[in-house]
């Protein structure tokens, strides 16, 4: 069984933002960067899948050289070997463009399963995967949280809402979209971080991969980045210690009335 | 020539899901500014019933799309029919809630039009003439206008609760049956009985107050601050999913989307940045206080109190000061 994970590198969750000059994106330059959670939880089902049923796990990212860290990371966790999307002109994609991309990468790399998280905590579009099976032609489940393989095909468990369930069982090859908090992340061991030095990184650009600019032209432009406008009155209690607690006690007793 | 806002009608067990209202809401809105004529479209099997409570809210038509292969929801089945329902009405704009169901389908028909789907919108605004649609990017901490570009249809969908559903206004629209070709073989996804797991042991429903606990608590040993203050308080302790997640403590103590809904005297935010899969399990709370060291969290929008800080000196202070009260 052959599983390709896409792993996306996100800017850590507890960064400070900073809009960009021209208010299109953030200033990415003083950042640290860390992979998206839900992609961590797709990893750690395509190793676990592995263990199970034998097979390869490749790990994929997108995006400028400093994504190699969360491929090395992979490889470090157990993945066997890594596939690194990058080309200038991959740096203005939306969804569907990074979903053609990552595509076009799985379909010359060839898989049995193609996993992906259920959406990024940057932009958070959840769709990658989604539009990625339909580019591929192949079904696809979304917000998965177990995959027991059964015959030729797969059985999943999708998370609905209100606290509802589902199992659906589909053909394979497929593509699925990761919960968080499916299962329990390993981390890399001083073994695992010298192994991964001897695996092998794939590059591959816009050529390698036949892609044209008409295919990763934008469908959807962001016109402004800002920070929301406040429209709740909070009202702000200043300081940390005894003085603060006593206002809000107090604030909690006499005005909001709750004890 | 492209026209009109057709809205996707979602429904599950007979009910129609409410959020599919509020996109409905979102179309009277958007129509009526851009002089657009508005429809809504239903998928399914046996179901005019519901087609006439949807025909009885302000719209030019209502759509029905019946088929064996579409007695249960798939995301083959819904969107093959769907983009055969595009190519006959040929609408403008597809308006639909940013449901679990339409993250599941939408990406995948609007891609099959080599379209985009601006998703998981808040709003909207007319800028010359058209429609740009506001979205929250790095889970509510900024906001971005995007403007869907190339050739419609344009795909959106609304985060639930960025439209009063409740506030459609009545009317009587046509309904209108529609064929597609659509077989059992071009289905690839055999779904099974929807199900809820064991009945959880502790029901936060009832409880009026409530301490919930998030990541800013860093490690599992110390959510001992956050039950100390909850037993001085006489509260329930409560959790954000990545919490439950790690098993710090139980999924049945989990707050949000996936979790339990609860509408409390008092909620009390340890370290919760506000994620709005959290948020829609807690706005109703009559007071909320939220306590982070982020002064732009966006807990702090819905929270009546705010203490910026760091939750291992407030947490401390407040249980000492509310033990002081209680003697
Ligand atoms: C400079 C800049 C300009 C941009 N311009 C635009 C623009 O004009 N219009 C626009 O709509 N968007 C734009 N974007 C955002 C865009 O690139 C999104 O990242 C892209 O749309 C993917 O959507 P998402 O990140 O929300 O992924 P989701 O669909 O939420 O991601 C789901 C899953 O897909 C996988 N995945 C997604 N991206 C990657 C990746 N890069 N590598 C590996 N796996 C991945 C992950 O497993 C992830 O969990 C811009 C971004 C930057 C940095
Ligand atoms: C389909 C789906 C369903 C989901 N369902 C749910 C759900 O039901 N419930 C849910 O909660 N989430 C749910 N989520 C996840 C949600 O999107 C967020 O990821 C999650 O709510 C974040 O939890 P958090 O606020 O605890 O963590 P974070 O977002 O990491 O926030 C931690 C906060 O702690 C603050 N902090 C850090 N250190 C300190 C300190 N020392 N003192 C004070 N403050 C500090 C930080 O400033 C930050 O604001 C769901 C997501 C998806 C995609």
């Amino acid at each position: 069984m052959k599983i390709i994970v896409c792993l996306k590198q996100v800017p850590k969750n507890d960064s400070i933002l900073r809009i960009n000059d021209a208010a299109t994106w953030i200033q990415d330059r003083d950042l640290t960067y860390e992979i998206n959670e839900s992609d961590a939880y797709a990893l750690e089902a395509a190793l676990q899948l592995k263990e199970k049923n034998g097979g390869e796990v490749v790990a994929l990212s997108l995006g400028p050289a400093r994504v190699q860290s969360v491929i090395k990371e992979a490889l470090a966790r157990g993945a066997d070997r890594g596939l690194h999307l990058e080309d200038a002109a991959f740096d203005n994609l939306d969804a569907f463009g990074a979903a053609a991309t990552i595509a076009a990468a799985a379909k010359s790399d060839g898989f049995d399963l193609l996993l992906t998280g259920l959406q990024s905590d940057d932009h958070g579009y959840a769709q990658t995967g989604v539009i990625a099976a339909e580019l591929l032609g192949l079904p696809h489940a979304t917000i998965v949280m177990d995959l027991q393989t059964e015959g030729s095909g797969i059985k999943v468990k999708r998370e609905l809402e209100a606290g509802f369930f589902q199992w659906v069982t589909l053909p394979l090859p497929g593509v699925f979209t990761i919960q968080s908090g499916i299962n329990t992340l390993r981390y890399a061991t001083l073994k695992g971080i010298m192994a991964a030095k001897k695996k092998e990184i794939k590059k591959l650009d816009a050529a390698a991969l036949g892609l044209d600019a008409a295919t990763l032209a934008p469908k959807q432009q962001i016109k402004r980045v800002y920070f929301p406008q406040k429209s709740k009155q909070t009202q702000m209690i200043e300081g940390t210690g005894a003085a603060a607690a006593a206002t809000l006690v107090e604030k909690l007793k006499n005005e909001a009335r709750v004890f | 020539m492209a026209n009109g806002i057709l809205v996707f009608i979602e429904h599950v067990e007979g009910q129609i899901n409410r959020a599919s209202y509020e996109a409905v809401r979102a179309a009277q809105l958007i129509g009526a500014q851009l002089n657009q004529e508005t429809a809504a479209v239903i998928f399914g099997n046996g179901v005019s019933n519901l087609a006439t409570e949807v025909a009885g809210k302000k719209l030019n038509r209502v759509y029905t799309v019946e088929s064996d292969s579409l007695s249960s929801y798939t995301p083959d089945g819904y969107s093959i029919a769907f983009k055969q329902v595009i190519e006959q009405v040929q609408p403008a704009l597809v308006l639909m809630a940013h449901t679990y169901e339409v993250r599941d389908f939408a990406p995948k028909l609007a891609a099959s039009l080599q379209r985009a789907l601006v998703g998981d919108c808040i709003g909207y605004k007319i800028e010359d003439g058209a429609a740009v649609f506001t979205r929250q990017i790095f889970q509510g901490k900024l906001s971005a206008d995007v403007v869907p570009t190339g050739d419609t249809p344009h795909f959106v969908s609304f985060q639930i609760g960025s439209f009063r559903g409740d506030e459609c206004e009545a009317g009587q629209a046509e309904v209108q049956a529609l064929t597609v070709n659509l077989n059992a073989e071009q289905v690839r996804q055999q779904p099974e009985a929807r199900f809820k797991e064991a009945k959880a042991a502790v029901d936060l429903t009832q409880a009026p107050l409530i301490v919930a606990v998030g990541r800013g608590i860093k490690e599992q040993k110390n959510i001992e601050i956050i039950e100390k203050l909850a037993a001085a308080m006489g509260a329930e302790i409560a959790a954000s999913r990545p919490i439950c997640d790690n098993d710090w403590l139980p999924m049945d103590r989990q707050i949000g989307s996936s979790g339990q809904t609860v509408a409390p005297k008092l909620y009390l935010a340890v370290g919760i940045s506000g994620a709005i899969q959290h948020l829609v399990g807690m706005k109703g709370a009559r007071t909320i206080v939220a306590i982070n060291k982020d002064a732009e969290a966006p807990i702090f929008e819905i929270a009546d109190y705010g203490i910026v800080g760091d939750l291992f000196e407030v947490v401390p202070a407040l249980t000492a000061e509310i033990e002081k009260m209680k003697q």
